[in-house]
């Protein structure tokens, strides 16, 4: 069988715009929590976020390095953030410069949940202000989700299969797994795989805040706003930006020397079939696609070190730990559990792509990154390592990665070190 | 230059990205500047909000060049 391996990774994130710089600033227990001030948040409940900063920031971002100055114009944000973390991917992967063989055979699997609302929103305004003749001539290429796909493939040549998952919070992690079976099953021998979101605009904060689903009780202390686990926490805090890897089939990658970061070995996916946003009660559908993905990795719950969690920093949270505790069954106690949603905000569509990167620096590093503002554990996390405050150096061999969208879908992927 | 240019120019080069020195009065948007199209559409709605002209589709269909857009605006302008 044709084996799946990571040999790129790219980042854009509230803590940073390169993959080191996020990392040790995660590992450091930053927090990229702020007020919002990209609008005016007059009249709006939630006055946080966690926003990707400006170029001229210690860890901004900077669009104009990988992102024509036209490009950066016509398209939403969450465009500008995937095409720059699928450049990184590349540049680390070194692929940036494949022969026309390759390209037939690579290709691009980067969605995003939600798409170009700012967008959207703005323009809305246009043609309610002046009229449907100065609607952009770019706003629905602009808006669409696989238009980072699109944008990627024009960019690099990259000639293989173009796909975009559109399953909310749960794309990033169901783009790695649909990219990876791609590869498995011979469609391509490289691909871009990955999410990302930036809805961080009046529209996006009033619509979460009203389906109570964002935190709107520490708009005055917004680096302890994103507590998962915690007794205290009341919503998750909205982040943004992108992460995208380079997967690639075993045998290329070990024919031109590629740096091999992990295997990716097993893929879960479930439906809840029970609530648009509130998950079953008994965690049944994250369960089922946990057990999924470890079935398929041939492996059993003690192999696994790491677990990246969904763990919104809602009421879910400890639905999501129930569901692992009855799956680990004794092997919990081995295991570490943490959310760096607590640190970079929730990335919605962006959060499997970026917590994968964060599970395979985890098996490269041989640490667990921190939860953040976990001051008093909430009834049910006896006996759970969910690493609070501070990142931890322990043996990881294998790692799993949790996400779960509205419209009650769940991904699992389980990654592991390879030889 | 005369000021009509110059607001046209300062345009074409925040829409299209391109250095101030290539926008000259006789520069093909496609050929010279690297619009499709849809920049072009987009360059005709820019020159309407800025000038307060309205440019139908078969004038802007005939504006390829820079110095057709400032001749099209300095003739029809209010």
């Amino acid at each position: 069988m044709r084996r799946v391996v990571v040999t790129g990774l790219g980042l854009v994130t509230p803590l940073g715009a390169d993959v080191e710089t996020v990392w040790a600033n995660i590992l450091a227990s930053k927090s990229g929590a702020g007020p919002i001030t990209k609008f005016d948040t007059t009249g709006q409940k939630c006055l946080i976020a966690c926003e990707v900063k400006p170029a001229d920031h210690e860890y901004g971002f900077d669009a104009g390095k990988r992102v024509d100055h036209k490009i950066q114009r016509q398209v939403d944000p969450f465009i500008v953030f995937g095409i720059d973390a699928a450049g990184q991917a590349l540049e680390d992967a070194g692929l940036t410069d494949m022969s026309e063989e390759d390209k037939l055979m690579a290709g691009c699997s980067i969605g995003s949940g939600i798409g170009g609302l700012p967008g959207i929103e703005s323009e809305s305004l246009v043609l309610a202000e002046k009229g449907p003749g100065r609607v952009s001539p770019h706003f629905v290429h602009g808006r669409l989700i696989n238009l980072i796909s699109g944008q990627v493939s024009i960019k690099y040549g990259l000639k293989g299969p173009n796909h975009a998952v559109v399953t909310a919070c749960s794309t990033g992690a169901h783009s790695i797994g649909d990219a990876a079976r791609m590869i498995r099953d011979g469609d391509a021998d490289i691909m871009l795989a990955g999410g990302a979101e930036s809805t961080v605009c009046p529209i996006g904060i009033a619509g979460f805040a009203q389906a109570r689903a964002l935190n709107c009780s520490y708009n005055d202390r917004p680096e302890q706003a994103s507590r998962p686990y915690d007794k205290d926490r009341d919503g998750f805090v909205m982040g943004e930006g992108a992460g995208v890897l380079v997967l690639e089939e075993y045998e290329h990658a070990k024919a031109r020397g590629a740096k091999i970061y992990c295997e990716v070995i097993g893929y879960g996916l479930s439906g809840d079939a029970y609530h648009v946003t509130a998950p079953h009660p008994d965690g049944d559908g994250a369960y089922r696609s946990m057990q999924m993905a470890l079935k398929k990795a041939g492996m059993t719950p003690a192999d696994i070190d790491y677990i990246n969690a969904h763990g919104t920093s809602t009421m879910a949270d400890t639905i999501e730990l129930g569901a692992v505790r009855r799956l680990f069954g004794d092997a919990i106690g081995n295991v570490s559990m943490s959310s760096t949603k607590s640190a970079i905000g929730h990335l919605l569509g962006g959060a499997g792509a970026v917590e994968s990167i964060f599970c395979i620096l985890a098996l490269r590093d041989q640490i667990v990154p921190p939860t953040l503002n976990l001051d008093n554990p909430d009834e049910g996390c006896e006996g759970v390592d969910l690493v609070p405050h501070v990142a931890r150096k322990r043996e990881v061999r294998a790692v799993l990665n949790n996400s779960f969208g509205f419209g009650g879908t769940n991904a699992s992927l389980v990654m592991r070190k390879i030889d | 230059m005369s000021d009509t240019a110059d607001r046209v120019k300062k345009i074409v080069v925040e829409h299209l990205g391109v250095e101030a020195e290539k926008v000259t009065e006789d520069a093909s948007f496609i050929d010279d500047l690297g619009a499709d199209s849809l920049d072009i559409v987009e360059l005709v709605m820019a020159f309407e909000e800025e000038f307060g002209v309205e440019i139908p589709d078969d004038a802007a269909e005939k504006i390829s060049t820079v110095s057709d857009a400032i001749k099209y605006i300095e003739e029809n302008k209010g």
